[in-house]
């Protein structure tokens, strides 16, 4: 499924992917954006022209040509060929650490909001003192507290990093709209019935907060590549040599600032447009599913 | 009043034990501590003994519960122990950084708010002419660009239009003022565009809420100057929200800084954050940690307050 440029008004509509963007151009564009993003970084063995981890003594620090579209690095890497392969790093990382942070926020947000009473009062101080820190300062302590761990290439610990100062804030807008749920007499027609407090949860309850998820879900994507990048830049996050934004930018690339501005203007452009991309699509989809929903 | 602050000021001391608590236990959930990296981190060869005794001599070698006692009533009497890498106190390490960084979100926000309250009002004035469109541009680029990248890219514009850099050793502003602006302006514009596009939305979107208002309607229909109706009616009730997030973003101008401060080379907080993580500094890293903290129910105590100034009902509560 792909949406092209926003669709002309047509007199009646007929799937919802259209009315959407016809509702919502914007959102219609980035949602391409990200598309095109996905493509690269599912595809990158056939789209990248060259292998991004080899390196061409004879090509350092490269000008952008015809044959290195974005030029090369300091190892003589091509350039494009890595932001093709740091789309599969970015979005592998953003998605899963997004997905496992809202899950276990929505999970935590719910659970806070059926039980109430004490047990609502320790989880919401708890958040309280979480989201005192932001985002990449919670990731770091994580970061110092886990170490490295990986699993399969993919550093397990980075995205639980990334994924833990999400919960809070996941936990904080869920449980505001499972606050209203709680008091539909369905709740407690299920509790009547018997049913234990999980199956509530699950079935009865967090189907109605799936709107608020996935708009977070969807925003917090943004956060967490931003936060990759960031990680990675600092030497804490994704390791060389794999391709990653935020690594390219970090290093020896701010050396080579009168050489090879190339190798720091691409790399922050990737990271720019898909954080972009993103955002818009999550405020777009916050503004076509529920327009008084705020985060 | 003075009972209200009094109270607000009482309900600080939970959150900050909070997190005290909560960040002892996080750093110790995983084994592992800094002295295999001290020792071990250039690939030598250190014996087993060597190890046991650096780490009885930084008392790691305590059950945790002393070590918990102790650091515990080291936060209540503000002795945040001794930095495990460096061996300074914490205080003192953080002590020598906090001027500059301070300094820089400060200039941050100074710059974010001269850029952000004209550009918010104006954009809600004129609501869906260009203007507004200009600003929703200029605002989304502050959400999606990193400011360490947008820090890369000033440092690269100076170059290629000045062909200079800004001195990378640190001067007090006290000692000679343009030498410190110099320095700390670029950083300071860095991350202060997340912060200026963060306000602005904010504005609008509150100051378009105001105008909605009944009270702006009267003001009108008994012909107040709109001059008058925007700066004294609307205006005034619009910023007492944005006041929350500007206050709310300055404590979090410290996650700006910490990847900032590396790109402009500052040693500042953010740069002893990353490093103490690095270094898996426990000591520092807690210390850094309370610091934030406090630093950040500080700010709230300080939004509150100024609400109780401003809004008479909230202390009546």
């Amino acid at each position: 499924m792909t949406i092209a440029a926003p669709a002309e008004a047509a007199p009646r509509v007929p799937n919802a992917a259209m009315e959407f963007a016809r509702r919502q151009p914007l959102g219609a564009i980035s949602f391409v954006i990200i598309c095109v993003m996905m493509t690269a970084g599912i595809f990158c063995e056939w789209v990248a022209p060259y292998d991004p981890l080899a390196i061409d003594f004879v090509q350092l620090l490269g000008a952008p040509s015809l044959e290195h579209w974005c030029g090369t690095d300091a190892y003589g890497r091509d350039i494009c060929s890595r932001l093709i392969y740091g789309a599969r790093t970015a979005l592998v990382i953003g998605f899963t650490s997004s997905f496992v942070g809202s899950t276990l926020g929505a999970i935590l947000g719910v659970a806070s909001a059926y039980f109430g009473g004490r047990i609502d009062n320790w989880i919401q101080r708890v958040v309280d003192i979480l989201l005192a820190f932001p985002i990449i300062v919670l990731a770091l302590v994580v970061v110092a507290a886990f170490g490295r761990f990986a699993v399969a290439g993919i550093d397990v610990n980075l995205i639980l990093a990334i994924a833990i100062p999400i919960v809070p804030r996941v936990a904080r807008v869920v449980r505001a709209a499972a606050l209203s749920v709680r008091v539909m007499p369905y709740v407690d027609a299920a509790r009547a019935a018997g049913y234990s407090h999980t199956r509530i949860i699950f079935r009865h309850m967090a189907p109605n907060v799936v709107a608020p998820y996935l708009i977070m879900l969807t925003a917090f994507i943004a956060q967490a590549i931003l936060a990759e990048a960031s990680l990675s830049f600092l030497g804490l996050g994704v390791q060389e040599p794999t391709a990653a934004w935020g690594l390219m930018l970090s290093g020896n690339a701010a050396d080579f600032y009168r050489q090879a501005p190339w190798m720091i203007l691409f790399p922050g452009v990737a990271i720019s447009l898909a954080v972009f991309a993103f955002n818009l699509f999550g405020d777009s989809l916050r503004d076509y599913l529920d327009p008084r929903f705020k985060v | 009043m003075l009972r209200y602050t009094v109270n607000r000021i009482l309900l600080m001391i939970p959150t900050l034990l909070g997190v005290a608590v909560l960040i002892f236990f996080m750093l110790r959930v995983v084994p592992g501590d800094i002295v295999e990296v001290k020792l071990r981190g250039d690939g030598g060869s250190v014996t087993q003994e060597t190890i046991e005794a650096e780490r009885k001599r930084l008392g790691l070698d305590k059950p945790w519960h002393e070590q918990f006692v102790g650091w515990m009533v080291g936060v209540a009497t503000l002795d945040l122990g001794i930095s495990m890498w460096t061996e300074r106190p914490v205080v003192e390490e953080m002590a020598l950084r906090l001027e500059l960084s301070l300094e820089v979100a400060i200039l941050a926000t100074i710059f974010a708010v001269l850029i952000a309250v004209p550009l918010g009002t104006l954009a809600a004035l004129f609501r869906d002419t260009w203007i507004d469109y200009l600003m929703r541009i200029m605002t989304i680029g502050g959400i999606s660009i990193p400011s360490f990248w947008f820090g890369m890219i000033i440092m690269l514009s100076l170059l290629a239009l000045f062909n200079w850099l800004p001195p990378i050793t640190f001067t007090s502003i006290y000692e000679d003022p343009i030498a410190n602006l110099t320095q700390l302006i670029w950083p300071a514009l860095a991350v202060g565009y997340r912060y200026c596009a963060v306000a602005a939305r904010m504005i609008r979107s509150s100051l378009l809420e105001v105008l909605n208002e009944d009270y702006i309607r009267t003001a009108r229909a008994k012909g107040v100057f709109e001059r008058l109706v925007i700066s004294r009616h609307a205006l005034r009730n619009a910023l007492l929200p944005a006041i929350t997030v500007i206050g709310l973003e300055f404590t979090f101008l410290i996650g700006g800084l910490v990847v900032t401060e590396q790109v402009f080379n500052l040693n500042g907080i953010g740069q002893l954050f990353v490093q103490s993580v690095a270094r898996n500094d426990f000591t520092l890293i807690q210390g850094m940690v309370m610091l934030i903290a406090g630093f950040y129910v500080l700010v709230n105590l300080g939004i509150d307050l100024l609400y109780a100034v401003f809004d008479p009902r909230i202390r009546y509560e």
